[in-house]
Formats: structure tokens, C-alpha cells, sequence
């Protein structure tokens, strides 16, 4: 019955198939159509958005219901085969829950061979019930909200295909396998960030996005390479239990699994933007809403943690990796969050958001506790999502207005929005019940306590969680409260959106509210279930861990939770403080530390750093190889060598006279030479 | 019987005129004329030397030679004849179009 | 003689020689049955080649369909045709894009009728260099597709087509005469060792040649081949040649001229020269990384879209050098597989440049800009290629790179990080170009109304997309059939040369030094 398996990949992609003849053979013809008659009535400047003449039968056409019903409604198939087939794995005892299905066999060479086959155990089934779960109200959520758009089923093209190539990713049994997933998701965020492929802002975002995730596969193709030219394989099932028998026979030494977990991580911090590869993902918001929300919040950015979970045994092995993984976790947490707080586009707050909480999940990883990582992508995906959607429902209110300055009181005008967002941002500044808790104060815990952690990890994760609460604080109530500060006309437009857009935000309110439940710690008398059920996964790594160095007592987790979760209520009451009591503080502030506030609010200059060091030399010198050594060298050797020649051949044409004379006396000195050599010589 | 050494010395002095009219002269009929020259002191030359060697080979030369003596004449002739139909001249010095 | 009970592989070599001839008789003004019969030409040798391939057992190394015959006795030169599963992919390449570019040439407006002409016969030069087995007739025919392509350059070219023509014809010249003394080198040494004159390149192949005459032959053969590659720094006059050449002539040039000098790598220069081969090593190997990174860089900062797209070729080729001269299965499989993607890719990609070319009538990059919405199916097939060009899973890019990198990894780690620094680069330069030439708005009023593909360029068009898409997803149809045909080679090279372990921890110029050079060493 698990063979079913293959359908959840292959729904989505069915999906790209049909949304994709759609998109060719419909859309194409008639956007062409609009654009020429465009031309005839000299429009030729359209809003960047491509809002444009709604009347126009482009969007009255029955392709756009068909791609409503499809788009969507194939990833929620796939959602409800992927729960089928999880129920039916988690019906088996708990060692039997892993399930391999082989389609077929993609690479042979030699001694390498790669199958395309699907691996589903506990770790996959978290992921794909995220990604098709989260997936499909995303999908959901954008029929509304691109109903405007011109690209309608090419959106739609593009959104499938992402959940195409992210399930191959999650569910493959391979580190290539994986790696395929891993470049595809890569390109449907190159697409859909340049979705406005006419705003110059947007395709640079893309290729931004594309290129620093190209630095990072290099460091994972790396690590694959070093991985099989050392154990053998690159299939998860051989692997680990290969790479432990080496480890145990003392083959596999410690510095070469230091040098495989930290190339595979350098992949990691690419695609899950950390330090120092994360400045793509701001950018990445030039995309439509619903797309930052599902790839640049809840799934893609997170494969870097899944990637490193599904190789615990192996970063188990490098004590020195881990260090590395959670110290850029907690920095890029805190670093992340730090910038959060002087931005004032809202997507933008939410983007370093993300940056930052994905640091927590690596700050997990870091320190051993893998199933904290797993927990807090989970419910940091229905939080994020719903906070990304929301947003995406301000600005679809707001007609693309996302400067939090500019806002303001908008509760009584979307009340749905409102009340769905302020849960998230409960959820993800640690309110005690409320998902963002459960796992946030799970990560805190385990810095604190795990062999691999330390107080100096647990430090940087509560200061994180401070700034955090800040910094979502703020935007709640510059946004939300107080008085309106939006202009007139928006005014009049501002309304709730639609009830496609509205569900979906309530089901992810839901979700943010109780999806911690699974996963509460025994000291509130929960039984941590989600850890239970990732046990399996992450059994064989457990062998390698040391035994922590001393027990902690109860009252010192309690205490550490409390005082958690009074940091946060800090942060939330100083963004009250100087949001809401005292308006004139926080500019007063900046004022009084112009440089520093200057440093934070352009994100560090870390932009234009990479460009001064990076891009710019780069660039001279390859124009340098070009102008210089390549036309000038290279060329000038070949153009000299064929100088000389000419010049050579000129010189010895003088010979040629012409006159007869000069040859027939010539012709008489050579017979002379020549008689004379025979009789004298 | 007149001695062989005779033959030469007149072939050899034959070849000379020839070679001084090839050299010294001008007017492209009168080179042809002297590789004429020099064309029949070889042939006195070879049909000196098979006489006295007693060999065939020395007469056979000689026919080769002027079968080839006569399709020179008349190439080079033709060549003359064209030459002076567009150029109105024989004169070889002022023919040295060929060059470079 | 064949299974087929005809020569298969003569008829698929002369074919187009004789489609050449009727083309001739053809009168000049017919210009569109002229393209028309060098179509159905082309597409039946294409046809033909499918079912010469249907009959082709990939279990065996041998030679198949052999066909050997005395030419000229006095001489020992032979008429000795065969294909194994490395030659067969070319083979295969040739002929699909063979119609391809005849399609492609359906706008050529001068002397169509010559051009047709040298286009057939071009395809039989090529055919036979990759089917040659004896090193006389390989090297007539390696000399006689020079021929067309300079034509080619020189009448139907750009601006400066005359320069590029001699460019191509010089540096493609001044490689094979040296190849040619080799060849007669290795044509007496065979003579003097077994008695027997003979151009039989199996037979070359038994031959345990003296290192320093192995070393010589190697560099001659290794310059023919380098320039034709080409590798850096022998590279310049392909930019010249490409921008210059007819669309047809670019994708020819790229998809299958230039596979020539890989191809001479695997069939003569490497089993002929195992350890000569071996030795050289990090010299070939540093020229390919070389070549890898300057391409992508030189490539970045192109103006000219046929210029980046030649610079690029010069990155992807010192990938397929970099497995050949991994010397293990997956480097040699991976190259053999780069080869003909790198064909079906830049291949495609010219066609792409072709399709805008005619509509605009220039290449510069600032000349473009927002075409993605005047022509979307366009901008469809662009992405599609430019994504297979950058190596993305799932297209035939990645497949290739990835057994490149993961042989050369294998064999030498330096080599490969650097090399894998080449893929970094190609999403550069490619994503910075399409963004250049496809994204932003419509500036250049001369844009506004561009067609989009019409019916024949979507036609050629198409099967290229197909074959990328095969080769990403299902490679094992490729990859099985050249199994047993590069174990083999490996296992000749292996078993012919020895590892330079025996002369100690020495420098490596002065192991090469002392191997081949100080004193008399192995010869004999």
C-alpha cells in the first residue's frame, strides 16, 4: 500500500503538466493578444505588477477557473496521499518505519550508482506533510491573491514545479537524489523571485538568489564527493550504518568527516540563508507573497536543517562541525534579528525573521538536538506562513503598500488579518502556549544543557528571543494599532480580502496555536511525542553522542523557561513602550546613535562589502583576462607569428624582378655552381 | 676522322654564343634563337659522345632533345606572338609585369 | 562486413557525399528543393544512424559493423571502418544535428545551393573521422571537413569572415601537420619493429613504443588535438570563428568540430600513448581547470551573446578534458556524456542566438532586454537551454558534470574544487546574460513587434529540448552502451603504463625529466 508513494511527487508534477499546456497554449496566445493591442493604443507602461485592465476577456477566459481547480487541488492531493501513507508508517512499530521505493535506476557508472527512489520515514513524513500541507493553503491562498495577475497559470506553473522538486528533495533515499531536489527548489525560487521578470529589482533578486545558492552547492557537491570516494555510497540506507562500521574500525577519521559535514554545510547555509550566504533571501521578497511565504519561510529554506538532521550520524562524528553549525546558528539568529529591527518594510522585517529563526533551528542541529531543530522548522512553517500571508493580505488591501510607517490601525479594517496575525506573532516570540514555544524554548533548553551546547549558546538564543519579541512587537503595533496614518485614497480602498485568502489564514492560525501541542516536554507534563516519533531517525547517531557531563535539575529548566519567557515579555513591552506610549523614542534614539543606527538600518553593509570584495574584483579581473590577456596575449602572439611570416615574405619578394635577365643570369650562376661542385668539388 | 675533342670544343663554343645571346640580348626572338643554339651544341655534344662510346643512347638523347627543342619553339613562339599582339613589342626588358 | 549484409557504415559516410552530388545537378534557381532534398538527406542518415544504433550491442567492446578493406597495398593503407560505444555517441550527434542545422538554414538567402553542398559534405568528414580505424583515411577525412567549414566562415559569414576563416584554417592546420609527422613517426616505428607497413590503428594499439618517442608522439597529436578542443591557451580563434560563422556553421562548429579534438584524445592520443598519457597528467589537467575558469570568466564579461556563448564552450570542454584525464570510468563516461551534451546545449543555444539574429540583425546584449514578453515561447526555450547549459539536475548538464567532477575528485581533489568553482561561474555568466537579453522592460522600440518562433524553429528547436531533457532524467540509455567500450580503454591505458610511484618522491619536472629525457631510459 506505501507503493502509493510515488503519487506524491507525481501529483504535483502532473499538476506542472497540465498548468503548463495551459499556460502555453491559452495564456501565452491571449497575453500576446492584450500586449499588441496594448501597443495599438499606445500603452505601452503598465504598473509593475502587471495589474492591468481587468475587463479584458484575458481574465474572463475559462483556462483561469481550470487553473484555479488544478493548481491547488493537486498538491492537496498529494497532501492527502502523503497522510495516508504516514498513517500507514506509523501503524508499524516503531523500527520497521522506514519504507524505500525504487522507481528507477538514474546513474550507473562504474562503481557508482544512484536509483531515483523515495525514502519515507519519520523525518520525511514531518517534512512532506509540511510541504504539502502548508503547500496547499499557500496554493489556496493564491488563487485569490494573484486573481489579477496576467501570468496566472505560468504562477501556477512555477508554485507546482517548487512542490515538485521540494517533495524529490525531502522524500529522496539519496544524497544526489536529494541534491536534484535541492538545485530544482533553487530554480522555482529563481523563477518565481523574478516573477516580475520586468522589474529590474526582482530579476536581480533572482539571479542574487540562484548565484549565492550556486556557492553553496559547490561546497555540497563537494561534500558528496568526499562522501562517496570515502564510504562507498551516497544512499542514506548504506551510508550511515557504513560510515558508523568505518568509524568504528577507525577508516572514517575524524578530520574527514569534519571536512564531508562541514562542505555539506556550506550547501546548508546557502540554502537556508545563514551566515555568511543569507543575503539573498531579503532580496528573495521581491516575489509575489504567497511564494515568500511557502518557499522563503516554511519549506525550501529549511531543507540546509533537514539536510543536516537526515545527517546526524555523520555531524555526530565531528564534534568540531557541530561547534561551527551552532555558532553560525546563534549568531545568524541574533545577527538576523538585529536587523530586523530598523526595517520598515514589512516582508522585509519577516524575511530576516526567518533568517533568524532558521538560525535557531541550526543552533539545534548544533548542539545534538536534531528533533528541537525539526520541531521548531515545523512549527516555525505554520507560524511564518501565516505571517508571511497576512502580510501578503495588507498589501493585497493596501495595493502593494508594505511600509509599516504608513500604516497603522489597521485592526478595525481587517479584523480577520489582524487577529491571525497577532497569534502568529505570539507564536513566534514564545508565548507560553502557543506553538512558537514549545519548540523555541526546547532549542534554549538543549543549548543549555546538551554535551555539545553551552551557556554562551544558550545566551545568544535568549538575547535572540529578546529581539525577536521586539522587533514583531513593533511591527504588530505600528501596523495594527494606534492611529491610521494611510492617505486618503487608500483609505477608501482598504478592505478585508477575499474568503480564499482569509481560510487559509485561519487554518494556519489554528495550526500556529496548537501545533506545539505534539511536542510538549514531560517537565509540563507533556510526553514530547514528536520527539518519540523522530526517535528512529536519529537512534543511530544517539550512539555517538558523549554522555552528558552532569545532570541539570528540573527547577533549572523551569527556571530557565520562566525567565525565557519574561525576556520575551521585556521585548514586547519595551516595543510598547517605544511604539505605542512614547511614538517620538525610537527616532529620538536614532538619533542620539546616528552611526550605529545608520550600520543597522542599512543591514550592515554586508551588501556592499561582498560587492567591493567580491564581485567587483571578480568582474575588473575578467575583463582584465579578456582586454589584456586574451586579446592582447594570446591573440598578439598568434597576429605576431603571422607578422612575421608576412613581414619575412615581403622582405624575400624583392627577389622577384621580373626582368628576364636577372633570371636567366641566375639560372647560368646556379649551372655554373652546380658543374663546378661536380667536377671540382 | 676528325677527333672527338673537336665536337666538344665547337659544341662547347655553341653553348657559349647561346648563352651570351640569352644573357645580352633584348628581343625575345633572338633568346628563343639562342636556346636554340645551346639546344643543338648538347645534341652535337651527345651524338659526339655516343659515337665514341659507341653507345645509342648518345643519338636517342639527340631525337629527345630536338623533339623537345621543337615543341619549345613553337610554345615559346606562341607565347612571342601573343605578347607582342597585346604589347606591341618583343623587348623582354620591358616585360617584367610578373613579379610580386 | 556487417550484420546487415550491407555496409552500413560506408553508406552512412558517403550518403551525404552522394546527396552532394545531387544536389549539383540540381539548377540553381530551385532553391527550395535544394534545401528540401539536403533535408530528407540529412534526416535519412539520421534515420539511418537510429538503426545502425537499434543493432548496437553494448555489451561488447569490439568494434562493430567492421568494414575493412585493402586501399592502397603498396602502402599498407587501409579502408577500415568500425564503431564502438565511445565513437557511437558522436556518430549519433552528427546525424541528429545534421537536420537540425539544415532546418536552421532554410533562411539562408546567398548561394544556397553551395551552401547545401558544403553542408553535406561536411557531414561526411565528420562521419568519418569519428568512424575511421586506420590512421591515413582518419587523417584525410580530418583534413577534408577543414575544407567546407572554411567556406562556410569565409562566404556566408560576418564582417570579418575572412579573417576568422584564416584564423580557423591556420590553427586547425598548424595542429594536424603535426599530427601527420606523428603519424608517419608511428607509420616507420611500427615498420621497424613488426616488418609490416600498415596504418591499422588496432594493430598501433599492441605497440609498446620507447618513452622519449612516446612523449613526442604525444605532444604532436596532443597540439592537433588541443587546438581543436580547444583547449586554453590554443582557444582564440574559436570567439573569431564562431561570431563570424553562419548560425548552421556555429552550432556544427560547436556541436561537432569540437568534439574532435576530445574524440582524438580517447581513440589515438590516449591508448596509443598510455604513458605519456599518464605523465602528462597535470599538465593537461591544469590546462583544462585553467580553461574551465578563464572561459566562465572571459565569458561573463562578453558583450557579443555568441561570444559569451564561445567563450563558454571553452569552460564546458576543459570539463570534458578534466574526466577524459581522470582516466577512471566515471570521468571518462562523464566526459563522453559532456560531449554530447555540450553539443546538444551550445548547439542550442546557438539556434537561439540564430532565431534573435535574424530578426535583429545584431548580437550585442544592450541591444536586447525585456524580449520575454514580446516572445514567450521564446523566452521558453531560452530558459530550458540556458538552465541545461548551467548544469541544473534533471537536464543533461548536471549528469555530465557530476561523473566529471566526481572521476576528477577521484583522481585528484585539487583539480576538481576548482573545477567545481567553473559551475559557480556559469550561473553567472549565463543568468546575467538571459537577464540582460530576456528580463526588464521593452526599451529598444525596434523590440516592440519582434514575431515570436515561428512553426520550422519551433520544429528544430524541439528535439534538441527533447534529447536535454532525456539525457537529465534517464542517462542510463547513454551510459550503458559506452560501458564495456571505456572499461576497455581504461583497462589498456592501466595495463600499459605505470604510475610514476617507481621514480620516487620527486618534483614532477624532474620525475618527468628523468623518465624521459636524462640518459636513454627504455629505449631501446
Amino acid at each position: 500500500m506505501l507503493r502509493i508513494l510515488w503519487l506524491v511527487p507525481a501529483l504535483p508534477l502532473l499538476g506542472v503538466i497540465i498548468n503548463g499546456i495551459l499556460a502555453l497554449f491559452f495564456e501565452r496566445p491571449l497575453l500576446l493578444r492584450k500586449y499588441y493591442e496594448d501597443l495599438e493604443k499606445g500603452v505601452h507602461e503598465e504598473d509593475s505588477h502587471g495589474h492591468g485592465a481587468e475587463d479584458h476577456p484575458l481574465f474572463h477566459h475559462w483556462y483561469r477557473q481550470l487553473v484555479s481547480i488544478t493548481g491547488p487541488s493537486v498538491v492537496g492531493a498529494a497532501f492527502f496521499v502523503a497522510l495516508v501513507c504516514v498513517l500507514i508508517l506509523v501503524k508499524r512499530p516503531p523500527h520497521e518505519r522506514v519504507f524505500q521505493l525504487d522507481l528507477f535506476t538514474w546513474i550507473q557508472s562504474g562503481e557508482f550508482r544512484t536509483a531515483f527512489s523515495l525514502y519515507l520515514d519519520p523525518l520525511s513524513s514531518v517534512m512532506i506533510l509540511v510541504v504539502t500541507g502548508v503547500g496547499f493553503l499557500i496554493h489556496v491562498y493564491s488563487v485569490g491573491y494573484m486573481a489579477h495577475e496576467k501570468g496566472y497559470a505560468r504562477y501556477f506553473v512555477y508554485l507546482n514545479l517548487f512542490t515538485f522538486a521540494m517533495l524529490v528533495l525531502v522524500l529522496a533515499s539519496n544524497y544526489l537524489l536529494l541534491f536534484v531536489g535541492w538545485e530544482a527548489v533553487g530554480l522555482c525560487s529563481y523563477l518565481l523571485i523574478g516573477y516580475w521578470y520586468e522589474k529590474k529589482s526582482a530579476s536581480d533578486a533572482g539571479k542574487k538568489a540562484f548565484i549565492v545558492n550556486r556557492v553553496g552547492d559547490f561546497g555540497f557537491a563537494l561534500g558528496m564527493f568526499l562522501l562517496f570516494w570515502t564510504v562507498g555510497s551516497l544512499n542514506f540506507s548504506e551510508v550511515f550504518p557504513k560510515a558508523l562500521e568505518m568509524w568504528e574500525a577507525g577508516t572514517l577519521t575524524p578530520a574527514v568527516a569534519t571536512a564531508i559535514t562541514l562542505l555539506l554545510f556550506v550547501g546548508a547555509t546557502g540554502k537556508s540563508a545563514q551566515i555568511p550566504l543569507y543575503v539573498w533571501l531579503p532580496d528573495a521578497m521581491e516575489g509575489p507573497t504567497p511564494v515568500s511565504a511557502l518557499i522563503h519561510a516554511a519549506t525550501m529554506v529549511t531543507a540546509g536543517v533537514y539536510m543536516v538532521a537526515r545527517s546526524n550520524v555523520l555531524y555526530l562524528m565531528s564534534p568540531t562541525t557541530l561547534t561551527v553549525v551552532a555558532v553560525i546558528g546563534g549568531a545568524t539568529a541574533l545577527f538576523a534579528a538585529t536587523i530586523g529591527v530598523a526595517q520598515n518594510d514589512m516582508k522585509r522585517v519577516l524575511a530576516y525573521s526567518t533568517v533568524s529563526q532558521l538560525g535557531y533551528m541550526f543552533l539545534a542541529c548544533g548542539v545534538g538536538a536534531f528533533t528541537a531543530g525539526i520541531f521548531h522548522l515545523m512549527t516555525h512553517a505554520f507560524f511564518k506562513a501565516l505571517l508571511f500571508l497576512g502580510s501578503g493580505s495588507v498589501m493585497h488591501a493596501l495595493a502593494g503598500e508594505l511600509d509599516i510607517r504608513k500604516m497603522g490601525g489597521l485592526k478595525k479594517y481587517m479584523p480577520v488579518t489582524f487577529w491571525t496575525f497577532f497569534l502568529a506573532t505570539l507564536a513566534i516570540s514564545g508565548i507560553p502556549g502557543f506553538s512558537g514555544f514549545f519548540s523555541k524554548d526546547e532549542i534554549l533548553w538543549r543549548a543549555f544543557s546538551s554535551p555539545f551546547g553551552g551557556k554562551v549558546f544558550w545566551l545568544l538564543g535568549t538575547v535572540a528571543a529578546f529581539v525577536t519579541a521586539f522587533y514583531m512587537f513593533r511591527m504588530v503595533f505600528l501596523a495594527f494599532f494606534g492611529e491610521t496614518r494611510l492617505s486618503p485614497e487608500l483609505k477608501e480602498h482598504v478592505h478585508e480580502s477575499p474568503k480564499v485568502m482569509t481560510v487559509p489564514l485561519m487554518i494556519l492560525a489554528v495550526l500556529s496555536v496548537v501545533g506545539g501541542f505534539v511536542g510538549i516536554p514531560p517537565i509540563l507534563g507533556g510526553s514530547n511525542r514528536f520527539e518519540h516519533f523522530l526517535e528512529p531517525v536519529f537512534e543511530k547517531g544517539a550512539e555517538l553522542v558523549p554522555a552528558a557531563p552532569h545532570h541539570f535539575s528540573h527547577s533549572l529548566e523551569l527556571g530557565l523557561m520562566v525567565l525565557a519567557v519574561l525576556v520575551a515579555a521585556a521585548g514586547i513591552y519595551l516595543a510598547y513602550h517605544f511604539y505605542m506610549k512614547k511614538p517620538e523614542l525610537p527616532g529620538k534614539v536614532a538619533e542620539k546613535y546616528p552611526v550605529l543606527y545608520d550600520v543597522v538600518a542599512n543591514k550592515y553593509y554586508v551588501d556592499e562589502i561582498y560587492h567591493a570584495i567580491v564581485v567587483y574584483p571578480v568582474y575588473r579581473f575578467s575583463v582584465f583576462l579578456w582586454e589584456v590577456f586574451d586579446v592582447l596575449v594570446v591573440d598578439g602572439i598568434v597576429n605576431g607569428v603571422g607578422r612575421v611570416l608576412l613581414g619575412t615574405g615581403q622582405a624575400v619578394r624583392r627577389l622577384q624582378t621580373g626582368v628576364v635577365h636577372t633570371y636567366a643570369v641566375s639560372l647560368l650562376i646556379g649551372a655554373v655552381i652546380l658543374v663546378g661542385y661536380l667536377i671540382f668539388g | 676522322m676528325v677527333p672527338e675533342s673537336y665536337y666538344l670544343v665547337l659544341s662547347g663554343i655553341m653553348f657559349a654564343v647561346g648563352v651570351v645571346g640569352v644573357v645580352s640580348r633584348r628581343n625575345a626572338l633572338i633568346i628563343l634563337m639562342s636556346i636554340e643554339i645551346m639546344l643543338n651544341a648538347v645534341n652535337l655534344a651527345f651524338v659526339a659522345a655516343g659515337s665514341y662510346l659507341g653507345d645509342p643512347a648518345g643519338n636517342v638523347f639527340a631525337f629527345m632533345v630536338m623533339t623537345v627543342a621543337a615543341a619549345e619553339a613553337a610554345v615559346g613562339l606562341a607565347i612571342v606572338i601573343a605578347i607582342f599582339r597585346h604589347r606591341e613589342t618583343v623587348d623582354v626588358s620591358e616585360l617584367k609585369e610578373l613579379k610580386f | 562486413m556487417s550484420i546487415f549484409g550491407y555496409p552500413v557504415l560506408s553508406v552512412l559516410v558517403f550518403l551525404p557525399l552522394l546527396g552532394a552530388l545531387f544536389v549539383l545537378l540540381i539548377p540553381k534557381r530551385e532553391e527550395k528543393f535544394i534545401k528540401d532534398s539536403t533535408f530528407i538527406v540529412t534526416l535519412a542518415v539520421f534515420g539511418l544512424s537510429l538503426y545502425m544504433f537499434s543493432r548496437f550491442d553494448g555489451g561488447t567492446a569490439a568494434f562493430q559493423f567492421v568494414e575493412k578493406r585493402s586501399w592502397i597495398p603498396e602502402y599498407g593503407v587501409q579502408y577500415f571502418l568500425g564503431i564502438d560505444g565511445i565513437s557511437l555517441w558522436l556518430v549519433l550527434l552528427t546525424t541528429f544535428i545534421m537536420p537540425v542545422t539544415i532546418l536552421s538554414s532554410y533562411s539562408v538567402k546567398k548561394h544556397v545551393k553551395e551552401y547545401m553542398v558544403f553542408m553535406l559534405i561536411l557531414e561526411t568528414g565528420m562521419l568519418g573521422v569519428f568512424l575511421a580505424l586506420d590512421l591515413f583515411l582518419f587523417y584525410i577525412f580530418w583534413e577534408l571537413m577543414l575544407i567546407p567549414m572554411y567556406f562556410l566562415i569565409g562566404v556566408w559569414g560576418g564582417e570579418r569572415r575572412i579573417y576568422a576563416a584564416i584564423k580557423f584554417f591556420l590553427y586547425t592546420m598548424a595542429g594536424s601537420v603535426l599530427m601527420l609527422v606523428a603519424i608517419l613517426a608511428l607509420y616507420f616505428y611500427n615498420h621497424r619493429v613488426t616488418g609490416v607497413y600498415t596504418f591499422d590503428l588496432l594493430e598501433m594499439y599492441k605497440l609498446n613504443i620507447p618513452l622519449k618517442l612516446q612523449m613526442y608522439m604525444f605532444i604532436a597529436f596532443f597540439l592537433a588535438f588541443a587546438f581543436k578542443v580547444p583547449m586554453f591557451p590554443f582557444h582564440t580563434w574559436l570567439p573569431d570563428a564562431h561570431v563570424e560563422a553562419p548560425t548552421a556553421g556555429s552550432v556544427i562548429l560547436a556541436g561537432v568540430l569540437l568534439k574532435m579534438g576530445t574524440y582524438g584524445f580517447l581513440r589515438f592520443a590516449m591508448p596509443l600513448f598510455p604513458q605519456a598519457t599518464v605523465d602528462m597528467i597535470p599538465v593537461v589537467a591544469t590546462l583544462a581547470v585553467i580553461g574551465i575558469i578563464y572561459g566562465a570568466l572571459v565569458a561573463m564579461v562578453q558583450k557579443d551573446v555568441k561570444k559569451l556563448v564561445a567563450y563558454s564552450s571553452v569552460s564546458h570542454l576543459g570539463f570534458v578534458m578534466l574526466g577524459l584525464f581522470a582516466l577512471n570510468i566515471q570521468g571518462i563516461e562523464g566526459g563522453i556524456i559532456q560531449m554530447v551534451n555540450h553539443g546538444l546545449s551550445t548547439g542550442a543555444l546557438f539556434l537561439i542566438v540564430g532565431i534573435i539574429y535574424e530578426r535583429r540583425h545584431t548580437r550585442l546584449i544592450e541591444e536586447f532586454g525585456g524580449l520575454s514578453k514580446v516572445m514567450p515561447l521564446f523566452a521558453t526555450f531560452f530558459m530550458v537551454v540556458t538552465l541545461s547549459s548551467i548544469g541544473l539536475p534533471g537536464l543533461n548538464g548536471f549528469v555530465g558534470e557530476f561523473l566529471i567532477l566526481l572521476g576528477a575528485f577521484k583522481a585528484n581533489k585539487v583539480f576538481a574544487i576548482f573545477a567545481a568553482s567553473g559551475v559557480i561561474l556559469a550561473a553567472v555568466y549565463m543568468l546575467w546574460m538571459f537577464q540582460r537579453v530576456m528580463f526588464g522592460k521593452v526599451t529598444k522600440e525596434e523590440n516592440r513587434r519582434l514575431p515570436d518562433m515561428n512553426l520550422r524553429e519551433i520544429c528544430y528547436m524541439l528535439p534538441m529540448i527533447v534529447f536535454i531533457v532525456w539525457i537529465g532524467v534517464y542517462p542510463q540509455t547513454f551510459l550503458r552502451k559506452m560501458d564495456a567500450s571505456v572499461t576497455k580503454l581504461i583497462t589498456h591505458i592501466e595495463s600499459k603504463s605505470q604510475l610514476a610511484g617507481d621514480l620516487g618522491d620527486l618534483p614532477y619536472h624532474e620525475r618527468l625529466y628523468a623518465r624521459y629525457f636524462a640518459g636513454d631510459n627504455g629505449d631501446e
